[in-house]
């Protein structure tokens, strides 16, 4: 049996009588880069939450880095790094202030928060802006310093909530380029979007249709599964079939 | 505890950046301290008042020239019939008519009796009241002026007469400044607790931080204090600066320990912190934050006996201002500031508002959710 990093059986979610998450059951594997895709309201967002600790299910199991979603919710934190589609960084802090802020609360030492930063600062070519306040970055620069601060601590795994919103594809290009190097390093790439070359990216995707997972595997298999050229037409054969307005 | 010291160093890096919010922090209670004593004033000055003398007799002059040179009063008009003076009332031109009717000499001095008239504009009824109350203590000293005249005259008929002396303790000169200023000051103190720490909190909602800091290992207390300490912090401050003005500007040294009201202030501002963090936590957007807050700085302002003694209100109003904890920091502070009360006499008060600081914390954390 293969080694799971998430496992989600029959995970739900329900708000009222809107269910946002049905029954949703699939495992994530070490150093895998996971696609979630779906239409805006389909339900991705309410899934990751739930595997973050952020939203008690209503119902199902799930493990996130062998920690139980209900019960290990402050382990799980611990053990993962998060990154959303708005701005997790603050403005009014300068780049080096926000990486040492997030190191700081992850709980690394002063010895490894300096040669973190020193490291990310170089790695992304900000040197001659670490001391510029957030706000001033241009918005490619500002996601990819938010992706590198999600890592900072090596977490077993990363949750990306459509990381790449409003940028072009050149940057979203070098976005990926810093996922693959996670990826690499053995951490675990969650990531939802809507843009399907990067669904191309992804090691296997799964493909939520009103709260459901309805397509699972990668992305040569669903190609073929649906006689599909492109990623592009398998979303849309099953995207189709939604009932539920999106939001 | 370093996440304590790593968020405490972030929420003070961004507040010092913040130069608009540092000054509405900071300065603008300053200078609501500085100009709100002088507006925030019960003494009735500049009443406009109408005379109808149907006299025209020297005791009559005598006792229009006593009213305008009271210093409270400006006479308007000196009219012939009651009907011309309260067209002036009805064009807001006179506050109060003071009528003299025919024979005003002549019967004070055969009849030993007369009345006058006084007609007030109660629009505006602080000025009525004060001004007819103003006119009546100046027309009993006309009375008492011609009274020693005529026992001068005739020294065997002496009236029996008692005189009252009143002396005013703990502000002798009736200043309302002496009154007003530490009552403010608590005001001021609240506003910066409870809004600015709602407003600072709700920010992080709005753009999205806090769903970034809740998928984090930071605990909820810890999130929570490292909100509490800096607004605390900045609340000591601009008590400090507060008690600084009230020292330079208005010449007010705290009669009692200004270690206790430091005490007193740190349990109080725990209190209206925990109010800020409530409102935080039933606010989604600034917008709403900010009302919130508004409607209950408003309401307990007005209802904190500042401006009107609770004892007057009415009972449910009285329970009302009995509830808000602005109520008793304004007590305690005209206690110990003008009185120069101890412990011993306060120490009700600190207790109300230990258990105001309980609650209202523990109801915040419980409604402060990381998850939903």
């Amino acid at each position: 049996m293969k080694d799971t990093v998430i496992k989600a059986e029959k995970l739900s979610k329900r708000f009222g009588d809107f269910i946002a998450a049905n029954e949703l059951s699939f495992e994530v594997y070490p150093g895998e880069i996971f696609g979630f895709l779906g239409a805006n309201g389909a339900g991705k967002t309410t899934a990751m939450r739930m595997l973050c600790g952020l939203s008690i299910p209503s119902s199902g199991q799930a493990t996130v880095a062998g920690f139980d979603v209900y019960r290990q919710t402050d382990e799980i934190k611990r053990n993962i790094g998060y990154m959303s589609q708005k701005f997790s960084l603050y403005e009014d802090l300068t780049v080096l202030e926000n990486i040492r802020f997030y190191a700081g609360i992850y709980g690394l030492s002063n010895k490894e928060i300096r040669e973190k930063s020193d490291e990310l600062v170089t790695r992304l070519g900000l040197e001659s802006e670490s001391e510029k306040l957030v706000s001033a970055l241009p918005l490619g620069w500002r996601q990819k310093l938010s992706f590198s601060v999600a890592i900072i601590h090596q977490p077993k795994i990363v949750f990306l909530d459509e990381p790449t919103g409003g940028v072009d594809p050149v940057t979203r290009r070098q976005f990926w380029d810093l996922i693959y190097a996670a990826s690499d390093q053995g951490i675990t790439v969650f990531v939802t979007t809507h843009y399907m070359d990067e669904a191309e990216y992804c090691n296997r995707i799964s493909i939520m249709v009103d709260g459901r997972i309805d397509a699972l595997d990668t992305p040569a298999n669903l190609k073929q599964q649906f006689a599909a050229r492109s990623m592009d037409e398998v979303f849309y054969q099953l995207a189709r079939k939604a009932k539920r307005q999106a939001d | 505890m370093n996440t304590i010291k790593f968020l405490l160093q972030k929420e003070f890096r961004q507040i010092f950046r913040n130069s608009t919010l540092l000054r509405s922090i900071l300065l603008a209670p300053l200078i609501q301290l500085l100009v709100l004593p002088w507006a925030a004033n019960y003494e009735v000055k500049n009443i406009s008042f109408a005379v109808v003398d149907h006299d025209h007799s020297p005791y009559s002059q005598k006792l229009i020239s006593k009213v305008s040179s009271s210093g409270y009063f400006k006479l308007v008009g000196y009219l012939n019939s009651y009907n011309e003076a309260y067209a002036l009332i009805e064009q807001d031109k006179a506050d109060v008519i003071l009528e003299i009717p025919p024979h005003f000499e002549r019967n004070l001095v055969r009849e030993n009796q007369q009345k006058v008239f006084i007609a007030a504009n109660a629009i505006n009824g602080t000025k009525a009241l004060m001004g007819s109350s103003y006119l009546n203590g100046i027309i009993a000293g006309f009375n008492n002026d011609v009274r020693a005249e005529w026992l001068l005259q005739s020294r065997y008929n002496a009236a029996p007469y008692i005189e009252v002396a009143p002396s005013n303790w703990f502000n002798p000169l009736m200043s309302y400044k002496v009154f007003m200023v530490p009552g403010i000051l608590v005001l001021l103190v609240t506003m910066v607790g409870s809004m600015m720490c709602a407003l600072n909190i709700v920010k992080e909602k709005e753009i999205g931080t806090i769903e970034q800091i809740n998928v984090t290992p930071i605990r909820k207390v810890h999130f929570i204090l490292g909100k509490l300490i800096p607004f605390w912090i900045l609340g000591v401050i601009v008590f400090t600066l507060g008690m600084g003005i009230a020292w330079l500007v208005y010449g007010i040294v705290p009669q009692g320990s200004i270690f206790l009201l430091y005490g007193f202030l740190a349990l109080y501002l725990l209190a209206v912190l925990g109010l800020g963090l409530l409102i935080s936590t039933y606010s989604s957007t600034q917008q709403q934050a900010m009302s919130l807050s508004f409607f209950f700085i408003m309401i307990f302002n007005l209802m904190s006996g500042l401006f009107t003694p609770i004892e007057s209100m009415p009972g449910w109003a009285q329970v009302i201002a009995r509830l808000n904890p602005i109520t008793y920091f304004i007590d305690v502070m005209r206690l110990v500031v003008l009185k120069g009360s101890g412990l011993h006499d306060i120490r009700y008060h600190m207790l109300i508002i230990f258990g105001f600081a309980v609650l209202l914390n523990t109801w915040a954390v419980l409604n402060y959710r990381k998850t939903s």
